[in-house]
């Protein structure tokens, strides 16, 4: 490391001029030299690509109308015809997995980003007042965490009524003690930092010092949250149809389609439910491995 | 130590006010319920007047203050209401199906323990090794697993494919006759009756439900343990330990596991958190005549004061389980409840 | 007793091989007192661990030898080296709370190690563990064998972790940085403790250290070692009076002494004549019965009790105190962080005490007092380039935008001495000189009249402090400003200050003159501090 007194000699570089876009650029740079340096990270950016194409151009290009049925092929396994085979009714079992993306990932990315918002909220001004506010908090959160978190799902869209719309709600609201104390945490250890004050010394208000200073610098764990409850939010929503809550068939949904495929497997056609459920697992898989290259991508100490 | 034990009936006193918040919730959700619960609870050939008799019956027509006292007056009898479905008790229905539920948590929970902390140990200790990344993928893999899904694929492989496992249908095939019941738990009330033979059929019949459930909490807990493990044993009285020459049995489990265990026993309450809910879906896949394949059936029927009084009996149940990991913390770690960590 | 050649250590990192130890040789004999000092990254700490074999999972020991009593440490098994670790070797380390496990009472860890080297069995143990701690002069040992670390102090703790090094007897005691983090006061306790106990014992030891002044206090002879290599060894007198080597000159130079003045910490060849700063007899903050009281768990804390000074127009004030004593508190309610409890702190003839910290962001006298932090690193926003650090104040204060803002961050860059290529690097690209002298820069940039200098020198090592209490010097002169120094080291505190307070217990002890403080304590306590103090020897060719 180069010492102060050595420093002056190193090597001289112009100084850069415009310093917003230098810093754009290097955020980008960073990011590619992440997905280069992790293999692991790169592969999960490309399967998330791919949900996403499915989510957005899916419903366009399967082969098949993913409701429509066709009793004379009913129950076919997996051919060239129909990739995953066909369902009870004869529906396209492929069609209906690569549709029901579009579904799934609209409640799991609403839920986080209601919870992500709402949680930061209560958190960062939890942690950074401290005090009464900050107990009353603590206790609210508290009794949100006392239930177990899918039952409390069930009860809340049981409770709401059943629609896409209180999946989300009721994902949301399970989720959000998980930013409200991640963000309380991160922010509470940084409130009395060395920085914090520093910036207050050069005439940051509170609500600035909060804002600029000590929030985004929680980001990068909070990235880790985000991504595994992604994963999370799907796996609830695919529960919660699973047991008929919400989503209602015909719709094409993967926690449905497993649960009608679930009678079909102890008469041994599997790809009822085989196909959707690995989707699921697939989706999940893909947004726990992006946790952490997100977080390198948010974290400007992970550049060098 | 005065204050200790201050700290532990501190403990406990905070239950209260959870309690309350969690009767509060699960009161806000019973009225909350889409639709007019004084029609569902007339019937089909309901008049106008035999709906609003069953309103004033139920107490619907009063402020809802008034409501809520009367809500915890019943709770406080262990009233959870009548379910539609069946016309019995609510909290009756639910204590005979509680056994059920507990007995595959816990066997789920222990098993999964016995893999998880094992493998965590070793995953830190031998790290970048093979086993290390074994805990990787499983971890990974683990948390992906959608439990109904995990459960599923094991019936098709192991019933349908191999034929091992019995049919996945209920606690005990028809073919054996139910233990006496003492605590309800198949596998105790059997050794009790020293019928081994419903013991070998109750654990076959356990074996892949648990399995699934176990799969699904060896993910956290295995994290968990790993990273904790890591960092105890970079920590710097392990280095103490080492250079006074300590044997590396005595560092690895008095002075790192030790302390790598508190953050393990803190996790527990949120696989809890995970393995009940798990539970309800488990249940439903292998017809386990628990309280969340209750819930279930509940909710298809829209049975709502049977799915409520399974939301609160969930809800206290883990309660007095989170309050139980505390406790058990506070006992492997001196310094709970003084501030110092 | 112990003979090192040509010793070398290196640690596997993601980019290739990292030589921390390259080839050093030396050896220790029996009931010698050997000092190995060295500033951060120049191995004197690996060479210990290495010694042991307690190194991470990545670092071995590449080449040379390490014979100790006849036995290869190198070569020894694992076996081997456990029976040897505790038993003929012992070891202490810095931050001793962290040292004990925190879970185990500090009794049963003295009897895990008895017990593991034979030296006590199920029946005798107690009784052994009770004479450790009574042989580290532990006070009622028979009741803190059952306390946990976290009941005891810092100075307790480290006296345990002695009673487990020395609890078998061993021959040679390693000291790692042994009182980093400990209070001056209770520094001197502790290594007086120790060192009573190596030569009542025969023993040898080997003291770490990056303070060549307290390894001249206690030890025989001293290795000096920088990046990896020993470049100078021999008795302290002759160090000091004679240093060969010019990177132990500069140590010698930079090491605060009695007699130093800020300029001969230099280097000779950088030593420039200080400019003269002046001081005024107009008072710029006074600070009338300032008080803090805190609520705490049992009763309310009295942090500051009622504490008045003065600090004049261009003047330099030091603020001196252990931890724990008030002085931190003191000026962040100058800093106007947090509100205190009663008092005035009148500047320029406003009471600012008066307006709530919580809006004082928005205060224009915000400008006109800044801080500069203890820690530099913790300091600067990690998400923040320096040039980012430096803008800050200047965005929030002044009018100051595009070309005109990215010219005047220039010129502070120019003023603290750092180069200007280093103004787009984020602070972990940085060293702790050039991080020091961003903190310093965004601290100038508004003008200030008034700079709180809260310990800015405490993280750095002894070399780079010299230079940035010399820089601090010059900016004094340059801008006129006015100067609080808060500092636990009285020595430090002297060199760039007119006036001291000595701070204890939340209240002020002695307050005078510089000079007048160190050359002639009225109260016990300044006493006690500048006892405390490591009295190296003076350099007789200084300047």
């Amino acid at each position: 490391m180069a010492t102060v007194l050595d420093a002056p000699t190193a090597s001289a570089q112009p100084p850069k001029m415009a310093q917003p876009a230098a810093v754009k650029s290097g955020a980008l740079a960073h990011t590619l030299y992440v997905l280069r340096e992790n293999p692991v990270t790169a592969l999960s950016f490309g399967m998330f690509a791919f949900f996403i194409a499915s989510a957005v151009i899916g419903p366009y290009v399967v082969p098949y109308d993913p409701l429509a049925t066709n009793s004379a092929m009913s129950l076919k396994p997996p051919s060239l015809a129909h990739w995953f085979g066909t369902d009870n009714l004869g529906r396209d079992v492929f069609s209906r997995v690569i549709v029901a993306t579009r579904l799934d990932l609209i409640i799991s990315v609403a839920a986080v980003a209601l919870s992500f918002v709402i949680g930061s909220f209560i958190g960062a001004i939890s942690g950074y007042r401290g005090g009464w506010l900050d107990t009353v908090m603590n206790r609210g959160l508290d009794i949100i965490m006392a239930f177990p978190l899918f039952v409390l799902a069930m009860g809340i869209v049981a409770a709401l009524g059943n629609s896409v719309a209180n999946i989300i709600y009721a994902t949301a609201i399970i989720n959000i003690p998980f930013y409200a104390r991640l963000v309380r945490a991160e922010v509470n250890i940084r409130r009395e930092a060395g920085f914090t004050q520093a910036a207050k010394i050069a005439g940051n208000s509170d609500a600035r010092v909060l804002a600029f200073h000590i929030f985004p610098n929680a980001l990068p764990p909070m990235m880790v949250q985000v991504s595994l409850n992604l994963g999370w939010a799907i796996l609830n929503a695919a529960g919660l149809s699973f047991i008929g809550l919400g989503v209602r068939p015909p719709t094409p949904e993967w926690g449905i389609m497993v649960a009608e495929g679930a009678n079909y497997i102890v008469s041994g056609e599997w790809w009822l439910a085989v196909f959707p459920g690995l989707w699921l697992m697939l989706a999940v898989f893909t947004f726990n491995l992006m946790g952490d290259g997100l977080r390198d991508i948010v974290d400007p100490r992970r550049r060098t | 130590m005065a204050g200790r034990s201050a700290a532990i009936i501190g403990r406990i006193a905070q239950a209260v006010p959870v309690i309350i918040g969690v009767v509060v919730i699960s009161f806000i959700l019973t009225r909350a319920l889409p639709g007019d619960p004084a029609v569902q609870f007339a019937g089909l050939a309901a008049t106008p007047e035999s709906i609003e008799q069953v309103r004033v019956k139920l107490g619907l027509d009063k402020p809802m203050p008034e409501q809520f006292l009367i809500y915890v007056g019943q709770l406080a009898h262990g009233d959870l209401g009548q379910s539609i479905a069946t016309g019995r008790p609510v909290a009756e229905e639910l204590a005979s199906r509680l056994p059920a539920s507990l007995e595959l948590t816990l066997v789920a929970l222990v098993l999964s323990c016995i893999i998880a902390i094992p493998l965590g140990v070793l995953a830190a200790t031998r790290q970048g090794t093979w086993v290390d990344q074994l805990c990787r993928i499983l971890v990974t893999a683990g948390v992906s697993l959608p439990t109904f899904f995990t459960g599923l694929v094991l019936i098709y492989v192991f019933y349908y494919l191999l034929g091992w496992a019995p049919s996945p249908l209920g606690r005990l095939d028809f073919v054996f006759i139910e233990p006496d019941r003492v605590t309800g738990f198949y596998l105790i009330d059997a050794a009790l009756a020293g019928d081994w033979e419903t013991w070998t059929g109750a654990l076959k019949q356990l074996i892949l439900p648990a399995i699934t459930l176990a799969l699904f909490t060896l993910a956290p807990i295995a994290r968990m343990t790993r990273a904790s493990m890591l960092s105890a044993l970079s920590a710097d009285y392990v280095r103490t330990a080492k250079a006074a020459g300590l044997g590396s049995r005595q560092v690895l489990f008095t002075y790192a596991f030790r302390n790598a265990l508190l953050p393990v026993v803190t996790t527990l309450g949120m696989v809890f958190s995970f393995v009940l809910g798990a539970n309800v879906l488990v249940e439903k896949v292998f017809a386990w005549p628990g309280i969340g394949s209750y819930a279930v059936e509940a909710l298809v029927a829209s049975d709502y004061a049977a799915v409520q009084g399974f939301v609160l009996t969930m809800a206290l149940l883990f309660v007095v389980l989170n309050l139980i990991i505390d406790l058990a913390y506070s006992t492997i770690d001196p310094r709970f409840g003084t501030g110092a960590r | 007793m112990l003979s090192v050649k040509d010793f070398a250590v290196s640690f596997r990192t993601r980019r290739g091989d990292v030589d921390a130890v390259k080839g050093i040789s030396f050896e220790l004999a029996k009931g010698e007192r050997l000092g190995i000092v060295g500033e951060s990254g120049s191995g004197k700490s690996v060479t210990s661990y290495a010694l042991m074999r307690i190194l991470d999972a990545n670092g071995r020991i590449k080449a040379g030898d390490a014979i100790y009593s006849g036995i290869d440490l190198r070569r020894a098994s694992e076996g081997e080296m456990r029976d040897i670790r505790g038993r003929e070797i012992s070891m202490i380390f810095q931050n001793p709370r962290a040292a004990l496990n925190p879970i185990r009472k500090v009794g049963h860890q003295i009897e895990d190690v008895l017990r593991r080297h034979n030296q006590a069995s199920g029946h005798d143990a107690r009784d052994k563990a009770i004479a450790a701690l009574e042989a580290v002069k532990i006070n009622d040992a028979e009741k803190r064998y059952d306390a946990y670390p976290f009941e005891l102090s810092g100075g307790m703790c480290q006296r345990i972790v002695i009673a487990i090094a020395l609890a078998c007897d061993p021959k040679l005691l390693i000291a790692d940085e042994p009182t980093t983090g400990l209070d001056i006061t209770t520094q001197k306790v502790v290594m007086d403790l120790v060192d009573d106990l190596v030569r009542a014992r025969g023993m040898s030891s080997i003291l770490i250290t990056h303070d060549l002044g307290l390894a001249s206090d206690y030890c025989d002879r001293i290795v000096v070692m920088k990046d990896g290599v020993i470049v100078e060894e021999g008795p302290p007198q002759e160090l000091f009076s004679n240093p060969q080597h010019p990177y132990t000159r500069k140590l010698v130079d930079a090491t605060p002494r009695r007699n130093a003045t800020i300029r001969s910490l230099l280097p000779e060849d950088e030593r420039r004549p200080l400019e003269p700063h002046t001081v005024s007899t107009t008072p710029l903050l006074e600070v009338l019965n300032l008080r803090k009281t805190y609520a705490g768990k049992s009763g309310p804390v009295h942090a500051v009790k009622g504490v008045s000074f003065t600090v004049h127009k261009g003047e330099s004030v030091g603020l001196v105190g252990e931890s724990g004593c008030g002085k931190s508190t003191t000026s962040s309610m100058l800093a106007r962080l947090f509100d205190p409890t009663s008092g005035q702190i009148l500047f320029k003839g406003q009471d600012i005490a008066e307006m709530p910290a919580a809006g004082f962001a928005r205060n224009p006298l915000r400008g006109r007092i800044q801080m500069v932090f203890q820690d530099a690193t913790d300091s600067l926003n990690p998400r923040h380039t320096a040039r980012q650090s430096i803008a800050e104040p200047l965005k929030r204060m002044s009018d100051l935008r595009g070309k005109a803002l990215e010219a005047r961050v220039e010129e502070l860059a120019h003023l603290t001495g750092l180069p200007p290529h280093l103004l787009d690097r984020f602070p972990h690209q940085l060293s702790g000189g050039q991080k020091a002298r961003v903190g310093i820069a965004r601290a100038i940039a508004p003008e200030p009249d008034f700079l709180i200098l809260d310990e800015p020198t405490a993280a750095l090592d002894v070399s780079i402090q010299a230079v940035v209490l010399n820089l601090l010097a010059d900016l004094r002169a340059r801008l006129g400003m006015s100067y609080l120094f808060v500092s636990h080291d009285l020595n430090v505190v002297r060199l760039l200050c007119d006036r001291v307070i000595v701070m204890k217990g939340g209240e002020v002890v002695e307050a005078g003159p510089a000079q007048q403080v160190m050359d002639n304590p009225q109260h016990p306590y300044t006493r006690e501090l500048l006892s405390a103090a490591p009295q190296p020897p003076e350099r007789q060719n200084a300047a």
